[in-house]
Formats: structure tokens, C-alpha cells, sequence
């Protein structure tokens, strides 16, 4: 139990940029119109592809010879890659569809 | 290059800015493009980034981008256009795939001296990825016909009590301090199969409720790995979407007169509605 406490008095900043940005989220989207759901989730799809970063360390991080680590880790920014590039590209195509209708 | 994590913080003020633009229909298609410049740039520093233990790698990480950028495009090319929600949710559960692949590898780098609290984040990347990852693929798959609804009387149950064993085996782990070798992967079995579950008795016509609510999970998975490697732009991209995606969930909800939980545990009706 004192560990999780000592954890958490060393992480206080993190903590606090969580709630902050729990807020900020909240407080992003509210105003959202229905029409705007689907391209808005499409599009936070793809932001959420920024794992794509933690894939990127662990390559960068990993033994030359362990391909254990390197080809998971590749396969890793592989599919979040998919996430990010594909997740903007079909949001603009679904928001492009938007201007020619009104 | 010392200082080219400082611009970190400018990907960071692109997303906000971007997903705060997505939000209104006159800005939307300028904020989908300013968030895409916000990803690029952070992809762009994560390569330069000066790192502990750096030990290159960059062709590996080149190729995987090339293949991943190409996939990625031919992909949201060729889908029809009625076929976008299923294809969203594929691409998510990839993003929930990569918070996997990494926190499987982290956690077996573990040693006598990670502290408890480093674990626990680990292990609940290593979950809520997990779920977001199967989950997204059965949505995909019921959006696209390939996967039948399912119910039976006992699934919350049982969802409820695999959801018991998953956070327990987790908790044991955490506490344990790896004495277990194979745990880990039980643990990552065990978590693919609730996303599995947890998905399979809900209605095909609330899948864009579920997709927006896993794609929140794919966030929270994103901000824990943020944690693992202290890096700030995964911490708040990531709960920049856990927060915004959980938001989004509630508010489709709303628009079909349904409550989450309803969603989520009942599903009253929905199959008759599709049916």
C-alpha cells in the first residue's frame, strides 16, 4: 500500500496534466454537433495512433540482435501506423463528402 | 538535436487544436489536417528524440512506417464510402494491437527493482489494449456482416466474472512481482478474450456506440504506455482521446435515446430492431 502511495507522490505532475486533460478533453467535444459523430470519432481514431510513438522508442531501444523485441516492436508501428495515415485519410474523405453536400 | 523534444509540446498544441477544429463543420476538414501535421510532427521527433539506450534500429523503423503509410492509404482508398464505421474500427483495434505488442515487450524487461506502480500501468496498457484490439475486430466484423449476433442469457455473467479474473490475475501479477513466468501471457490471452466477449452480445445496430467507446480505450491504452516511456505527447494525445472518445460515446448514446449501460449490459431491443 505505501509503495502505490510512494508511486503516486513521486508522479504528482503526471497526475495532475491526467485531470487537466480529462477536462480539456470533455470540454474539446461537448459542443458537437450529431451530424459531425462519425467523422469526429474517425478522426480521434486516429489521434489515438500516438502510440505509434511508444513503438517507435521501443525499436529504438532494443538490442541490434533482439529480434524478439525489434520485429514485435516493427509490427507494432506497422499497424499503428495503419491507424494514423489511413484514420486521417478516411476522416478527409468523409469530411470532403460534407462540402459537396452543403 | 538535444532539443528537438521540445517539439513535443508543438504536436501536442496541433492535436488540441485539431480536435477542438473537428468538432464544428466549418473547421472540421482544416482540423482533421492540423491534427494529421500534429501526428507527423510527433512521429518525426519519437525517430530524433534523444533517448536512453538508443540504439538505432532506424531501418526497421523506416520499412515498418513505409509499409504502414502505403497499407494505411490503399486502404481508406478502395472502402466504400457506407463501409467507413467498420473500417474505423478495424483501424482502431491495429491501434490497440500496437499498445499490446509493446506492453508485452515491456513487461517481460521487468527486474527486481520496477516499482509497483510502473507494473500496474504496464499490465493495464497490456488489457485495455487488448480489449480494444478484439473488441474492434468483432465490431468490424459485425458492421461488415461477417459475424452474426449472438446472446445468451448467461453472457454478463460470465463477462462479469472473466472481467474478475482478468483485473485479479492482474493485480496478482503486479503483487507478485513476476514470480510466474507464463503469466504474462495468460494475462494477454485472457484480455484478448474479453474483448472478445465483452463485444460478441451487443447488438449490430449500437457498434458505432461500441467503436467510439473502444476507440476511448485505445486512448487510455495510449496515455498508460505514455507513462512507461515518459513521454508527454502519448500521455496527452492519449487522454486527450480517452476523454473526448468517452464524451463522444455518451453523446451518440444520447442521440439514439439509449443509456451507455444500456449499451453496454442490456442491449434491449437492439436485436429486434435489426432484425
Amino acid at each position: 500500500m505505501l509503495e502505490i502511495l510512494d508511486y503516486l507522490s513521486d508522479n504528482v505532475l503526471t497526475i495532475n496534466l491526467w485531470i487537466i486533460t480529462i477536462y480539456l478533453g470533455f470540454e474539446v467535444i461537448s459542443k458537437v454537433p450529431t451530424v459531425l459523430h462519425t467523422p469526429l470519432m474517425s478522426g480521434s481514431n486516429a489521434i489515438s495512433g500516438i502510440v505509434i510513438i511508444g513503438a517507435i522508442i521501443l525499436v529504438r531501444q532494443s538490442a541490434n540482435d533482439d529480434y524478439v523485441s525489434l520485429v514485435i516492436g516493427s509490427v507494432g508501428i506497422v499497424l499503428a501506423t495503419i491507424n494514423v495515415v489511413g484514420g486521417h485519410a478516411v476522416t478527409n474523405r468523409m469530411l470532403d463528402m460534407f462540402k459537396k453536400k452543403s | 538535436m538535444q532539443y528537438i523534444n521540445l517539439l513535443y509540446i508543438l504536436s501536442t498544441v496541433l492535436l488540441i487544436i485539431g480536435l477542438r477544429r473537428m468538432s464544428s463543420p466549418a473547421s472540421a476538414a482544416k482540423g482533421n489536417l492540423i491534427a494529421a501535421a500534429g501526428m507527423g510532427l510527433a512521429t518525426i521527433v519519437a525517430m530524433f528524440d534523444p533517448i536512453a539506450g538508443d540504439q538505432g534500429n532506424y531501418a526497421w523503423i523506416i520499412v515498418a512506417l513505409a509499409i504502414g503509410t502505403v497499407v494505411g492509404l490503399v486502404f481508406s482508398k478502395k472502402v466504400a464510402m457506407t463501409a467507413i464505421p467498420e473500417l474505423v474500427s478495424l483501424f482502431n483495434g491495429f491501434g490497440g494491437a500496437c499498445a499490446v505488442a509493446i506492453s508485452i515487450i515491456e513487461v517481460y524487461k521487468f527486474g527486481e527493482t520496477s516499482s509497483i506502480g510502473a507494473r500496474a500501468t504496464t499490465y493495464m496498457a497490456l488489457f485495455i489494449g487488448g480489449v480494444a484490439f478484439t473488441g474492434s475486430l468483432i465490431a468490424y466484423g459485425k458492421l461488415s456482416g461477417k459475424v452474426k449476433d449472438w446472446k445468451s442469457g448467461i453472457s454478463s455473467y460470465f463477462n462479469l466474472i472473466w472481467l474478475a479474473l482478468c483485473l485479479g490475475l492482474i493485480i496478482y501479477e503486479v503483487v507478485a512481482m513476476g514470480q510466474i513466468e507464463y503469466l504474462p501471457m495468460a494475462i494477454l490471452v485472457v484480455s484478448l478474450i474479453y474483448g472478445f466477449t465483452f463485444v460478441l452480445p451487443i447488438g449490430g445496430a449500437d457498434m458505432p456506440v461500441v467503436i467510439s467507446l473502444l476507440n476511448a480505450f485505445t486512448g487510455i491504452a495510449a496515455a498508460l504506455a505514455g507513462i512507461v516511456y515518459s513521454n508527454m505527447v502519448m500521455l496527452l494525445g492519449g487522454i486527450l482521446v480517452g476523454s473526448s472518445g468517452t464524451i463522444l460515446t455518451v453523446l451518440m448514446c444520447n442521440a439514439m435515446n439509449r443509456s451507455l449501460i444500456n449499451v453496454i449490459i442490456g442491449g434491449f431491443g437492439s436485436s429486434a430492431a435489426t432484425a
